[in-house]
């Protein structure tokens, strides 16, 4: 029900605001009856309440405004000239509507009032058009009407709930007001920092005292504004359902669309520049993507393909998913129509990876669509999605399994005026990468360099655990050095590790000096044609410093491009699965043991306190989001602790680091003694069998929690499928 | 609300002068510019376009940068890019061959101390000009306007109006815009 009365909220402030106005309408067009855009206007007004209140299922409103709509309507087309009964019956009508909304805001019906004679009067008005010159006629509608409609209204004062009303405790605000109130803040931002790296330096306890209050102050007003500007992501899909439908009804094809996280918040700014890129990710979806029915059942699937849109929070962003369960791209298909629309040559596309071909849909002039549709097919598209997306510094990721489907994985950051970010130096000034893309720092000292610094012809690897990581210095970038060779003496490296689209490199700088907040400016015209530099922004010291544009850089670098050179290192990693995307791997230690769990298959990371686990069915339960899930243990160790902890009261309190599983209707929470890492690896193809293998230097054992669960749910709690079955659904 | 016309009016201004000096140069009318000079060259530029003048400040150097751009300052929290006339229009080059000027081994220091930024403004961006002197504002009709001649060098000449014969010396007038983007 959140929703409706939401819907019924949103519909109450608007009308409100627009009776407001109405009322000055109808009284002004007393003076200028013949003010046609007055009158259009009102009857816009009166339309919207009508359609909705048919909408809300609000019969007594539907009414009332659907009789003064059709008085309306002549007087709009001139059929009828506005006089003082006609106005008066107008007026009612708007007092009648109030009354009526009240009504609804206070109990959610629309109260027993009876509008019967305003109705009939409404009529008249309509019927008798020369009626209006005659002054018989008015007596009776002023001196019925403020008795009949101003029930709600004496209704509110008797109950005299002190309750405010809607249109009171919230207020519309115009968006460049936010944004302007968004960039001051920015500037308080900055004046803080500098006030802060005064104050750092002076002995003058009252000075620093203050500093600190406005520290304080800066960033809660920051939050408060930031937050003012944060709207559900449910806006930017709002028109999606209508979409899908729509277009599959065009296409012929049966789709189920699904949402979840609507409520996740987001900057108004990105939010608006998703939209566009999502509606396009939703229609390449259906056109492409989700088969016919015959062709699904073919393939042993439901008639119904499923688009699933999900959005949540992840480590300072905000991702969004698009998934379908639909055919899935085929590169072949996608590496030949690339090669005929001359984007690749054949010898480009042998050299590629099978990720790489798939990332060629984001090619400008890229179409698969053999001929033009209204859906797609114009060659305009995923390159216009990935760019719109870059624009706001996020970045776009394709997973897609031949016959079981396509995922897009958007990622963008909350928010664009304020971005945490790394300060580093080189060549003797200072730049700023954002943070969202950085992955980890990493810093080698001299006498390690040779070891694990290696060349490919002139290309500076270093292996970063289990992978190749290309180094690229930044003053070479920045033209401040020239390019180091293979002999050269590297000194100590500072390494960041940036993640530019689905590729990792390190950067070396010269010095990592810290992290600060700041506020992105945007850089005059000559230096903007520079692709490295994605801003500017002002430090505490007041000095300028550079925003690095870490996409820009992998570009100019030639990391993204020239990545087959890196390929052969690649293979020889993985041999058994070359060319697969990485995937997220949750690591673990329950019952002393090293245990990997894919994070595909996890829902949420929580902790339950041992005294909040019940006892349901001879099962560990405990209440979750008004759910009651069951609790279940690698190995036993759940028993071993619960049981453990009663016979030592005093750890009730504990905590227990819980995995939560979500599949379908089963929500099963996991019990782990610690929650260790999360990492990214290569991912391993269907049907390898059940492994461990060596992370962070432990015997890591690989765990498929959906076996798991099914086992454990089935009442084989010793069950070991698991660890046998670590296949990808 | 009572200064909000004041800038149409301002850039309606504007808009006339440039007219008149873009078609019809004789035209009798005033107009003012703010004045400076770089490499013994006197330039000008529409007071109107001039935000401020200001000393010399911390500069931050942009790698890669074309050209003629010195590097970012801030001014009251906003970000304006420093822009180095001499180079701009291509006065290096001249400096370098005159012997007279032997400092050119350390130009920073040698100038710093008289050098100056004009802060103007092209479309929402603020560019700083340096310049080596500033000079007064002068008011100058039209009649003493004549086009740059064709064998002023191109590079150089794109960067201007046209020059007024003032009594003493020409003054060169800049376009703002076109040094904007260059």
């Amino acid at each position: 029900m959140d929703d409706f009365e939401d819907i019924i909220k949103e519909f109450l402030v608007e009308s409100y605001e627009n009776l407001d106005k109405l009322d000055d309408d109808l009284l002004a067009l007393e003076d200028t009856p013949s003010d046609r855009e007055r009158i259009a206007s009102i009857f816009r007004t009166v339309h919207t309440i009508k359609g909705t209140s048919g909408f809300l299922a609000l019969p007594k409103l539907e009414r009332v405004t659907h009789v003064g709509e059709s008085l309306l309507a002549p007087l709009r087309d001139g059929q009828l000239k506005l006089n003082r009964p006609i106005a008066d019956a107008l007026l009612e009508m708007v007092d009648a509507i109030r009354g009526i909304l009240r009504r609804v805001e206070q109990d959610g019906e629309e109260g027993d009032g009876d509008y019967d004679l305003l109705v009939q009067r409404l009529e008249a008005a309509l019927d008798e058009p020369t009626a209006g010159e005659m002054v018989d006629e008015v007596p009776p509608v002023d001196l019925d009407s403020p008795a009949k409609t101003s029930i709600p209204a004496d209704i509110t004062i008797a109950t005299g709930k002190p309750t405010q009303s809607i249109a009171d405790s919230s207020i519309r605000i115009d968006v460049a007001l936010l944004d302007r109130l968004m960039n001051l803040v920015g500037e308080l931002v900055l004046a803080r920092n500098q006030i802060i790296q005064f104050s750092g330096v002076s002995n003058d306890a009252p000075m620093i005292a203050a500093s600190q209050r406005l520290n304080l102050i800066t960033s809660e007003l920051q939050e408060g504004v930031m937050k003012t500007r944060m709207q559900p992501i449910r806006q930017a899909w709002n028109s999606l359902p209508r979409m899908v439908r729509d277009l599959a009804v065009g296409c012929g094809k049966k789709v189920e669309f699904r949402t979840e996280g609507e409520d996740t918040e987001i900057d108004k700014t990105v939010l608006e520049a998703i939209k566009g890129p999502l509606t396009h990710i939703v229609r390449n979806a259906i056109d492409h993507g989700i088969e016919l029915p015959q062709a699904r059942v073919a393939d042993g699937k439901s008639c119904h393909g499923t688009l699933l849109m999900r959005a949540y929070h992840e480590g300072g962003q905000v991702i969004v998913e698009i998934s379908d369960d639909g055919a899935g791209i085929d590169p072949g298909h996608i590496a030949q129509k690339a090669i005929e629309s001359e984007i690749v040559t054949r010898q480009q596309v042998d050299a590629m990876t099978e990720r790489d071909i798939i990332n060629l849909i984001l090619m400008p002039g890229f179409s698969t669509a053999d001929s033009v549709t209204n859906v797609s097919g114009r060659g305009v598209g995923m390159d216009v999605v990935k760019t719109n997306v870059e624009a706001i510094g996020g970045s776009l990721e394709i997973q897609s399994v031949i016959g079981v489907g396509t995922t897009l994985r958007i990622k963008i950051p909350l928010t664009l005026a304020i971005i945490p970010a790394l300060l580093v130096k080189s060549g003797g000034e200072r730049y700023a990468i954002p943070q969202i893309s950085l992955l980890e720092l990493v810093r080698i000292d001299v006498d390690r360099v040779e070891k694990v610094v290696q060349f490919i012809h002139d290309a500076p690897v270093f292996r970063l655990r289990e992978m190749l990581l290309p180094l690229v210095f930044l003053d070479e970038q920045l033209g401040l050095h020239e390019r180091r060779q293979f002999h050269d003496d590297l000194g100590n490296l500072n390494i960041v590790v940036l993640r530019a689209e689905d590729k990792q490199f390190g950067l070396v700088v010269n010095e990592i000096t810290d992290t600060q907040e700041i506020v992105v400016k945007p850089i005059s015209l000559q230096l903007k044609r520079i692709p490295i530099y994605a801003g500017a922004t002002i430090m505490g010291d007041g000095n300028v410093s550079l925003i690095l544009d870490v996409i820009g850089l992998a570009e100019q670098s030639g990391v993204l491009v020239e990545h087959h050179c890196y390929r052969g290192a690649d293979n020889q990693i993985d041999s058994t699965t070359p060319n697969s995307p990485p995937e997220s791997l949750l690591i673990v230690d329950s019952a002393n043991r090293r245990a990997a769990i894919r994070l595909s298959t996890v829902a949420r990371l929580e902790k339950f306190s041992i005294s909040d686990v019940e006892l349901a069915q001879g099962r560990h339960v405990v209440q979750y989001r008004g759910r009651i899930i069951p609790l279940i243990g690698l190995d036993g160790a759940l028993d071993a602790r619960i049981n453990g902890s009663d016979s030592i009261h005093a750890d009730r309190t504990a905590r227990l680091h819980t995995v939560v599983y979500h599949e379908g209707p089963h929500v099963v929470g996991v019990v782990v003694d610690r929650i260790v890492d999360i990492i990214q690896r290569p991912k391993i193809d269907d049907g390898n069998p059940g492994e461990t293998q060596v992370i962070h230097n432990r015997v890591t054992e690989f765990i498929d929690l959906r076996s798991r669960v099914e086992a454990a749910l089935s009442g084989d709690r010793t069950a070991k499928a698991g660890t046998r079955e670590f296949t990808a659904h | 609300m009572i200064g909000r016309p004041k800038p149409v009016h301002a850039s309606l201004q504007h808009i006339d002068i440039m007219k008149a000096m873009m078609e019809s140069p004789e035209e009798k009318s005033q107009q003012s510019f703010c004045t400076f000079q770089v490499d013994g060259f006197w330039y000008g530029i529409e007071v109107d376009r001039v935000q401020e003048v200001i000393r010399t400040r911390p500069t931050t150097r942009v790698p890669l940068a074309p050209n003629g751009v010195r590097g970012l300052m801030n001014l009251r929290g906003k970000i304006v890019c420093a822009l180095d006339l001499r180079d701009m229009l291509g006065l290096t080059a001249l400096h370098a061959r005159s012997e007279s000027k032997d400092a050119v081994v350390q130009p920073e220091c040698e100038f710093a101390s008289r050098q100056m930024n004009v802060v103007i403004r092209s479309g929402v961006d603020l560019i700083s000009l340096i310049v080596d002197e500033i000079g007064d504002v002068v008011r100058v009709t039209n009649d003493g306007y004549e086009p740059v001649p064709g064998s002023a060098g191109s590079n150089s000449a794109s960067l201007l109006h046209g020059a007024f014969k003032l009594q003493e010396r020409l003054l060169l007038i800049l376009d703002a815009d076109r040094v904007a983007a260059a």
